[in-house]
């Protein structure tokens, strides 16, 4: 944040409408090749593709909710075992304390509800959300993009912006209408 | 898929999953205007009027059971157990469908799970909220229930016992109704922010902008969500495999003859598909017909359940067979004894004739594709294996508890008035819920039929896909 003068920018950035997916898609791409990595776009669906074209990857959810399942699974397992052996041991039908068939179920189910829950607050934790208010909410026509409207934002925090040289490059890519958005 | 290798016109084309002429707007609008609107169908009242009022009958029943007790209920030694773990059974069944069709068929590419998914996982958590009410009242003092069901530390020191298939119930139970919520609501999202960016009334507009978390339909977001969908909905695969199959053991774990069968898991998972796919038509056929949904639930969706329903209706046969098998193959009296009292010569042997009738001859209309495509025959179809599908549970239940070992404790079960009034009161719950949420939530998950769109499936640009 503190190592530029981008930092200090007024405002949080542009964004731009674009008529299509495909055309969002393509923007996307160019953005990226113009060399711009504070870049974000935004549509009524998941498009393929879309988050690649703009040089994201992420795929750290899936090792969460591997960690959340072992979790789960020792979690489950450890409970049966302590209840059954540990804290109070019983006789029931001459079974041993430690009936580690009897004890597969609920440890199975255990391991989903963990890794489930894993899997959902990860992903939300990292986008961010709840987050009732972003910047990009300022653009005017943004409420069309959870409806049918295709969106593209460059910060104003990127390395690389130039407010003229942005604008020129999403007119030039085929956007309807480019507009400022205040932080 | 959609993009198929044969042009539209052609019969080997298959019947599209959406009715032609729709744009990203039109199925939002559509689909946002059967909750956003002041109008509601006629039909929708009485509807609902008639649910509540067996949802009163419900209350009333669980009133006079919380005052009097379990005694009210027909249940009696030797069949201790009857419409509570009946209905239990079957409401958790129905519930296997909405997962089946929004995580199996999602793992399987199936896109036209896309139109049924919302309101069939909607149907899920009812019906599982209908079936927990059995278990906890069936124990007579259900503000009790939790130590007797959770592992919590009390003040006895006491826990349950793990070696019990009722407590793997308990686990299975609850993490399927969790994660049922979970992946519904995660599903919910996307669609949440349409209701708030369209939604003119500023308090349902603040209602759905909380419930949408502030989703704003990023590139970054869209991906992480479809990853931790796809993984939830492989978590959820075997869930739900697991969870009818630890429903089985309640019975297979045990000694009784009629329940203790090696066929019960597979037989027991395909009969919660059956009856599940049963209900998501009981409930489709009037939704379309009262939102006028043709366009987005369409013959190819009701003729790929009816076929689904077929398959699994003839594997909840072959679970039968072999159920018969078994009896007899076993060469043990008192199997050979369930079997003749359970179908030919005991007082109940007419409820496993009826059994038959619903869950095995009536669905075999649905081999014709001419059946397939009537909505009324469908219909009745799947009314007739609603009610096969419980009366399966009442006959493996009661006919095999109420004449055992001993001739001396054999007994006849009956039920009383607050049975069926507590039967007939979660079917009241069930339709007031899901009645309610057509007019409340998005029945249809309106970001995924978009997808559906051709246009929604840009290809990546030429310079892009450098093979």
């Amino acid at each position: 944040m503190a190592h530029g003068p981008a930092a200090a920018a007024p405002y949080y950035g542009l964004m731009a409408e674009f008529a299509s997916a495909e055309a969002l898609l393509g923007a996307a791409h160019r953005v990226r090749e113009a060399g711009y990595t504070k870049t974000d776009a935004y549509s009524p669906f998941p498009i393929h593709g879309l988050a690649e074209a703009l040089g994201f990857r992420d795929r750290r959810i899936s090792k969460f909710v591997l960690a959340g399942g072992i979790t789960g699974a020792l979690t489950g397992y450890g409970l049966e075992y302590w209840t059954s052996v540990v804290a109070y041991p019983l006789n029931i039908g001459g079974r041993p304390y430690h009936s580690w068939v009897s004890f597969i179920p609920p440890a199975f189910e255990t391991t989903i509800l963990f890794a489930a829950f894993t899997a959902g607050i990860t992903m939300m934790a990292l986008n961010g959300l709840p987050q009732p208010y972003h910047p990009v909410f300022n653009a005017p026509r943004f409420s069309l993009a959870s409806q049918e409207g295709f969106f593209l934002s460059i910060e104003a925090a990127d390395p690389k912006f130039d407010e003229q040289a942005a604008r020129r490059l999403l007119s030039g890519l085929g956007a309807r209408e480019v507009v400022q958005l205040e932080h | 898929m959609a993009d198929s290798q044969y042009p539209q016109d052609d019969f080997r084309a298959p019947t599209p999953i959406i009715g032609p002429g729709h744009s990203y707007r039109t199925i939002t609008d559509k689909l946002a205007s059967v909750v956003l609107t002041k109008s509601t169908p006629v039909v929708w009242f009485p509807i609902v009027g008639v649910s509540f009022l067996l949802l009163m009958g419900l209350m009333l029943a669980l009133t006079y059971l919380f005052a009097r007790g379990v005694g009210i209920w027909g249940n009696n030694v030797p069949v201790g157990w009857a419409f509570d773990i009946i209905n239990f059974v079957w409401w958790i069944g129905i519930g296997h469908a909405g997962t089946l069709i929004s995580a199996i068929l999602l793992l399987f590419k199936q896109d036209w799970r896309t139109s049924i998914n919302r309101f069939a996982e909607a149907m899920t958590l009812f019906a599982v909220a209908c079936a927990a009410i059995f278990p906890l009242v069936h124990t007579g003092r259900p503000w009790l229930a939790i130590y007797w069901l959770f592992p919590y530390p009390n003040t006895m020191t006491l826990w349950p016992n793990f070696r019990s298939p009722l407590i793997w119930d308990v686990f299975a139970v609850s993490t399927y109704a969790s994660v049922s919520a979970l992946f519904w609501f995660i599903g919910l999202i996307p669609d949440m922010a349409t209701f708030r960016d369209k939604a003119e009334n500023p308090a349902l507009k603040r209602m759905y902008g909380v419930l949408s978390l502030g989703w704003r339909g990023s590139a970054r977001h869209w991906y992480r969500y479809e990853h931790a969908y796809l993984l939830l909905a492989g978590i959820s695969t075997p869930l739900v495999l697991s969870v009818h199959t630890v429903v089985s053991f309640d019975f297979a774990v045990s000694v009784l003859p009629g329940w203790h069968a090696t066929i019960f898991p597979p037989y027991f998972v395909a009969g919660a598909i059956y009856a599940g796919f049963a209900m998501v038509l009981t409930l489709a056929i009037p939704l379309r017909a009262m939102f006028r949904l043709h366009d987005f639930i369409t013959m190819r969706h009701l003729e790929n359940m009816a076929k689904v329903m077929l398959l699994t209706g003839l594997i909840v046969v072959y679970g039968y067979v072999c159920e018969a098998f078994f009896g007899w193959y076993s060469g043990n009296e008192y199997e050979r004894f369930m079997l003749i009292n359970r179908i030919f010569e005991g007082p109940y042997a007419w409820t496993y004739w009826v059994l038959l009738l619903c869950n095995f001859l009536v669905p075999q209309v649905l081999w014709s594709k001419r059946m397939r495509r009537n909505i009324g025959a469908l219909f009745t179809v799947a009314m007739f294996v609603n009610v096969g599908m419980w009366l399966e549970r009442f006959v493996i239940v009661v006919t095999s508890l109420h004449r055992d070992f001993l001739p001396s404790s054999w007994d006849m079960y009956y039920p009383t008035i607050w049975d069926f009034m507590t039967l007939f009161g979660t079917i009241g719950l069930f339709l007031t819920l899901m009645f309610v949420f057509v007019r409340v939530l998005p029945l249809i998950s309106v970001f995924e039929m978009r997808t559906l769109l051709p246009e929604a499936r840009p290809k990546p640009s030429s310079e892009g896909g450098s093979h």
